[in-house]
């Protein structure tokens, strides 16, 4: 009989193969010696998203530098739910200064590790979609355009949280936020504005960009663990639900985040010198509906009469993405 | 050493021998000579283990500086005007984390107009963001002050703005005493950090305080600056004896003993101030000044205790509050709170206009008359003032204040004599 192919993936989970795996080689969270770095304890929702990323990118992130790690933090929901007076959920050296320096601060403490000898100890910087795509856009850049050792984590939840669910810039077309309310003509995020902040990082040509969502947590850590290892400066983008903003329930963070995934919404995608290197292709590609419908931010799309032309224009987003980043393994989709 | 320097290069070298670890900065006039002294004594090696970065705006220069201070590095930047602006949220950030930068302010107007010539508009746009000010007078004194600025800064664990007159000082040629780094590294012991970023001891630096305890961080905040108010002067003490030379300090006096009329100024002015003090007393006049090197903490006692005596005092200010008037003038107010004496409020040298010996003499001669208003605008321009706010009166559409102004006067705006 002639050789074939078979490839396996497991259904309904995705926690492929800890207990299959090498011990060494099982994830960071599945180690009884993890440090979680972001301890319990913490305000934030039910279900958020940007906790159990950050929970992930951090541990990983300690496990890679021997625990020599120093976090820089912008002004947030992650900031202010880890960090109410006289408490603290971080177990690790943590800095909050302000929302749009949190980069310019980290590249501070890369330097001040050089010059007091301590080069060994690494600097992660991390804050919001807001934090990072607008209004600490200029420090990022600076940062990147200087290649300084930090690894920049943007927990991207699509809207100003913490202030109350306001629009950013990576806030996605027709979702209702308290400043594109689903109202008039033109309801919700109105279509072509915004901006792609990791491929606006690969044009700096550093070293590593990464994006990553709490679908995937294994790749998360993995891209967190990959980007630790590389010097220089580095990006990774996580796709964070948040059930508070966007009006999914807390138990559906995780199917969420998967299905932006799956639909092609959120392409899953590593870049090294700002060239893609890798891409995480779609195992059963979903159409945006079955992400869009998990959420009251996007209601008004539905309703008696679904508003067909702007749902369509969504799916046209999705595929295109498909098509640029090469997201469905075309031999498997046709085989 | 005595050497014949540019102001800025003066600091570079006081800069230099402080023994920074972090150096950031992003151009502005008239900041510029001073880091690119350093950067250049960072590049060719002169400066040993210390980096310098630069940034894309004086917000990351500052937020740098931030990451850097609280990781244990000895750090220091330098801006001017709008510089100065572009950062004030850092600026505030910095003092709240109880973090010892020095920063250097060459001053410089604030726009609009753009305008890039020296008054101290900047660093007071900045008094209360709990910096400790100190303003020199001479290039000697920018030299000094930034040592003592380390040493303070440190001793606080609170950040300290070294204010020094933009071009007046920055730009000028004069000769300065530079101290040996072995005189300055007795002076100044290696930076031992209150609070520190280390994987070995974590702590969380900048967390979220609400109404139960913000008020004790703001009164510890206002409580370290209470105690600058004795550690300048000890400081100071500690310097001249080491150095030879007296620099810093909160207040200084001339000629106040038995004075009737005391002027009190901030920086460079004070030197053309004493000479025409001078000129006044050996024509028998009772006159006297005072200039305030600290400005924050605000020497309120030591101000109290040279004028109480006095008749009256001018308080002659390189910056304006618009719609008030002076700002220097308030503290010195309070400082007599209870004393009654004749207060004047002169607002001069705005956006680098020139202040003569002649037109201060007339002003002082006016004061001690009592013939001057409450708030008075040195050598201003009425006629061009009465043109403009007529124009103004009769047509709507009359454009900018500004450019209308420079018409009417012929000039260009370099002129500024
Ligand atoms: C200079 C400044 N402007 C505005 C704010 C108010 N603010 C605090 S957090 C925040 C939103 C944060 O949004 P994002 O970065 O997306 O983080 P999230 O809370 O969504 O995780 C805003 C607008 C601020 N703290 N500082
Ligand atoms: S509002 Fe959203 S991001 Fe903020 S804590 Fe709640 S779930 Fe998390
Ligand atoms: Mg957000």
């Amino acid at each position: 009989m002639e050789m074939q192919t078979v490839k396996f993936y497991q259904t309904g989970t995705f926690t492929v193969g800890n207990r299959l795996l090498d011990e060494n080689e099982r994830s960071v969270q599945a180690n009884m010696e993890r440090t979680n770095s972001l301890n319990s304890g913490h305000r934030a929702c039910q279900g958020c998203g940007e906790a159990l990323g950050a929970r992930y990118a951090i541990d990983a992130a300690m496990r890679v530098t021997g625990d020599k790690l120093i976090a820089v933090n912008a002004t947030g929901c992650l900031e202010v739910f880890s960090t109410p007076y006289p408490e603290t959920s971080w177990q690790i050296p943590w800095i909050h200064s302000l929302f749009g320096n949190a980069a310019a601060v980290a590249s501070g403490v890369a330097a001040a590790m050089r010059v007091t000898g301590r080069s060994d100890v690494r600097v992660v910087a991390q804050g919001g979609d807001g934090g990072t795509t607008d209004i600490g856009f200029g420090c990022l850049s600076g940062m990147f355009e200087r290649n300084d050792d930090v690894l920049y984590i943007c927990y991207d939840n699509e809207a100003y949280m913490n202030t109350g669910v306001q629009r950013s810039s990576a806030t996605p077309p027709a979702a209702r936020t308290a400043t594109t309310m689903a109202v008039g003509k033109e309801p919700g995020n109105v279509f072509g504005t915004g901006k792609n902040v990791p491929l606006i990082a690969m044009a700096h040509h550093i070293p590593y960009v990464a994006t990553a969502s709490v679908a995937n947590l294994r790749d998360l850590e993995f891209k967190v663990t990959r980007a630790m290892n590389v010097h220089g400066a580095r990006y990774v983008h996580i796709h964070v639900p948040c059930p508070l903003g966007w009006g999914s329930a807390p138990a559906d963070t995780i199917k969420v985040a998967r299905m932006a995934v799956e639909s092609g919404l959120f392409p899953l995608f590593e870049a090294e010198h700002g060239e893609v290197t890798g891409r995480t292709r779609i195992r059963h590609k979903v159409p945006v509906t079955e992400y869009l419908k998990l959420q009251k931010r996007f209601a008004h799309l539905f309703g008696k009469t679904p508003d067909q032309e702007r749902l369509d224009q969504i799916q046209a987003i999705a595929d295109k993405n498909i098509r640029t980043f090469g997201l469905i393994d075309t031999e498997l989709a046709h085989g | 050493m005595l050497k014949q320097v540019e102001g800025s290069h003066a600091v570079a070298e006081a800069i230099a021998l402080s023994r920074p670890q972090i150096i950031c900065a992003y151009p502005i006039t008239p900041q510029t000579h001073i880091v690119e002294g350093v950067g250049e004594m960072v590049k060719d090696g002169t400066l040993k283990n210390c980096e310098f970065i630069n940034v894309e705006s004086e917000f990351a220069a500052l937020s740098v500086a931030i990451g850097a201070s609280a990781a244990g590095a000895r750090t220091y930047t330098a801006t001017s005007s709008q510089g100065l602006l572009f950062m004030a949220e850092a600026v505030y950030n910095a003092a709240g984390l109880g973090l010892p930068i020095v920063m250097t302010i060459g001053n410089r107007a604030i726009g609009a107009p753009i305008n890039i010539w020296n008054d101290h508009s900047d660093s007071m746009s900045m008094r209360d963001a709990g910096w400790i000010q100190l303003f020199a007078e001479t290039n000697q004194e920018a030299l000094d002050l930034h040592i003592q600025a380390f040493r303070l800064a440190e001793e606080l664990s609170c950040p300290v703005m070294v204010c020094m007159d933009g071009f007046i000082l920055t730009h000028a040629y004069d000769r300065v005493d530079v101290p040996s780094q072995e005189e300055v590294d007795a002076f100044l012991p290696p930076f031992e950090p209150r609070q520190i970023l280390d994987p070995s001891a974590p702590v969380t630096i900048g967390a979220m305080v609400g109404p139960e305890a913000f008020t004790e961080v703001r009164y510890l905040a206002h409580h370290k600056q209470l105690r600058a108010l004795t550690l300048i002067p000890q400081l100071s003490a500690e310097f001249e004896q080491r150095f030879g030379r007296a620099s810093g300090g909160l207040i200084r006096e001339y000629c106040t003993e038995g004075a009737e009329t005391i002027v009190v100024s901030l920086g460079s002015i004070n030197g053309t101030v004493q000479e025409v003090v001078d000129d006044m007393r050996a024509d028998g006049a009772k006159i006297g000044s005072v200039s305030i090197c600290s400005f924050r903490p605000f020497p309120l006692t030591a101000l109290r205790d040279a004028l109480q005596n006095a008749k009256r005092v001018v308080v002659l200010e390189k910056c304006l509050a618009v719609g008030l008037g002076g700002i220097v003038s308030d503290g010195v107010r309070k400082s007599l709170s209870g004393i009654q004496l004749k207060g004047y409020t002169v607002i001069a040298g705005l956006g680098g206009r020139a202040i003569t010996r002649g037109s201060l003499r007339q002003l002082f001669e006016d004061a001690a008359a009592d013939e001057l208003e409450q708030v008075t605008f040195l050598d201003l321009n009425a006629d061009v003032v009465a043109y403009e706010l007529e124009r103004e009166s009769q047509a709507r559409r009359t454009g900018p204040t500004a450019e209308a102004i420079l018409k009417r006067l012929g000039t260009v705006s370099s002129k500024i004599g």
